[in-house]
């Protein structure tokens, strides 16, 4: 049958975006070949490797299995949004401090996912960050590093007592927010 | 890159216009509830709908209740009633179902990873469709092996000149509601019924559910133990190549109750993974019947039954002398998680 094209509202990002879509396509999709949000990765492309992770209303969610027509009412977050005018989320530097990659093609997956169990748990365990972890598949690394990675973030957000991930920054180090120009 | 062929998208917001839709586009259309299982499938070609109907609107799907109860102060004696549309991670750790069912939280939890239980539901997991190493596989690889059974083809790659496909159930869950003897509520524009999920499936790994075109799953429930007894059981053990993400090579699920001075009154096994229906023991209430639990004899005697009826295939992968031997391995891992879990 031919395509049907719906115009979609959605909200990525902190930003409401208008999008026309054909109804069969995936979020994942609409992400990546519509507003230019290239972080969130095509990997199996059917929810088996965790590549696509995004937030949806602060939740993990493999973007690759929901179609673009169901994030409508939904707060959607990719690892483009974790960057905030303050900076990087400490995950991101974290991950870049302790050597969590090596191809790097997980990495955006297991950063956000690892976001989702921090906002759950701030002070989550080794065994805690594991389980949050288990449905991102990385081929390179073992995955300790990346473990580590999440643990050095638990152990920031500690220091700092208070505040989101975004305060633990020093002024210093704020990275201005990637032009996503495209998805408007 | 695995492409979605086009579809219409419809998004009910209600059970009744849920199923108005299905009563309208009958076999042309699926839903789509938390879509793990589904969308794959779509991307692999396996279903070519014209209307993909999403149910994630319908809130009324959603939530987890006792009903009917009320003598019993902790509730003991009510039916557990969860929403089709409940979240698998809101399965495993919802308060009613830890205290009154703590194997369908096992189970529950064991399915995929956490991300993928985030998204899919437990009426889902009821629906999910079977899986065999020959079907779960892109439209290229299948039809560069001329199709098969389930889906375009007329040949079984699996049982040499079968006639009928033994795709496996292979969902964690309904093990479990196998085992606690649950019943599903399904509605459509032509009313509602309800049926025991041990008559649900049936052994076509081409299509194992007993539910019409028209027909949605809404509710599943749990009875409450008989009045009688001293206390209830329930665990899930589950044979998998990882911890996270994968199927299950084994599913096994058992349910006893015990009487006043702690001896077995009933037990069910229930082994799945297999076929295309999960299977009920024959014969363990009346091994089990004045037993123990703990008795690594009496275990080890419900295990070898099971072992002895249960024929694995190379309809999913493993070694099928490897997945029959562990059955008695992973009876005994069943009891000890409902043993270490609290009962109701």
């Amino acid at each position: 049958m031919t395509a049907v094209t719906h115009l979609l509202r959605l909200d990525v990002n902190g930003s409401t975006v208008d999008v026309a879509a054909p109804a069969h396509w995936t979020l994942l999709e609409v992400l990546r070949y519509r507003l230019a949000l290239t972080g969130s990765k095509q990997g199996c492309d059917k929810g088996d490797c965790g590549a696509c992770t995004v937030l949806f209303d602060g939740k993990a969610r493999l973007a690759c299995i929901t179609l673009a027509a169901d994030a409508v009412g939904h707060r959607v977050t990719t690892i483009e949004g974790l960057v905030t005018p303050a900076g990087l989320d400490v995950l991101q530097r974290t991950f870049d401090e302790a050597g969590a990659l090596q191809c790097g093609f997980c990495q955006p997956g297991m950063i956000v996912a690892a976001r989702a169990c921090l906002d759950r748990k701030p002070d989550a365990t080794r065994a805690e960050i594991k389980e949050a972890l288990a449905s991102n598949l990385c081929r390179c690394t073992g995955y300790t590093k990346i473990f580590e990675a999440v643990e050095q973030a638990v152990r920031a957000g500690k220091a700092a007592h208070v505040g989101g991930p975004a305060s633990l920054l020093p002024s210093g180090d704020a990275t201005p927010a990637p032009a996503s120009g495209a998805a408007r | 890159m695995l492409r979605l062929e086009p579809f219409a998208f419809a998004r009910p917001g209600s059970v009744d216009e849920a199923v108005a839709l299905l009563a309208k586009h009958g076999r042309a259309a699926r839903l789509i509830a938390g879509g793990t299982d589904v969308m794959p499938n779509l991307k692999h070609g396996l279903y070519e709908p014209e209307v993909v109907i999403g149910l994630s609107a319908v809130a009324e799907l959603r939530g987890i209740a006792l009903e009917g109860g009320g003598a019993a102060a902790n509730g003991s004696d009510g039916e557990l009633v969860i929403g089709a549309m409940t979240t698998l991670a809101e399965v495993e750790s919802h308060p009613l179902v830890l205290a009154r069912a703590p194997g369908l939280a096992q189970a529950a939890r064991s399915v995929a990873g956490p991300t993928q239980r985030t998204m899919g539901t437990l009426g889902g997991n009821v629906c999910l469709d079977t899986r065999c190493v020959w079907i779960n596989q892109s439209h290229f690889w299948r039809k560069s092996l001329g199709y098969c059974l389930k889906k375009d083809g007329t040949v079984c790659h699996v049982v040499q000149g079968g006639k009928s496909c033994v795709a496996a159930a292979s969902n964690d869950t309904a093990t479990l509601l196998c085992a606690l003897g649950a019943t599903l509520v399904i509605r459509s524009a032509r009313g509602v019924r309800a049926v025991a999920i041990r008559d649900f499936y049936k052994p076509d790994g081409a299509m194992n559910q007993r539910l019409e075109p028209d027909e949605l799953l809404t509710q599943i429930r749990v009875p409450a133990p008989r009045r009688s007894s001293g206390a209830s059981w329930s665990g899930y053990a589950k044979l998998r190549a990882r911890n996270s993400i994968d199927f299950p090579k084994l599913s096994i699920a058992v349910a006893w109750t015990t009487d006043r001075v702690g001896a077995i009154d009933d037990a069910t096994l229930v082994v799945s993974a297999i076929a295309a229906v999960p299977r009920v023991i024959a014969g363990i209430a009346d091994l089990a019947r004045g037993g123990r639990a703990d008795d690594p004899a009496l275990i080890a005697r419900l295990g070898e039954q099971a072992r002895k009826v249960t024929i694995p295939l190379t309809n999913i992968d493993g070694d099928t002398g490897w997945r029959r031997a562990m059955v008695p391995v992973f009876v005994k891992r069943a009891f000890a998680a409902a043993r270490m879990a609290t009962t109701g």
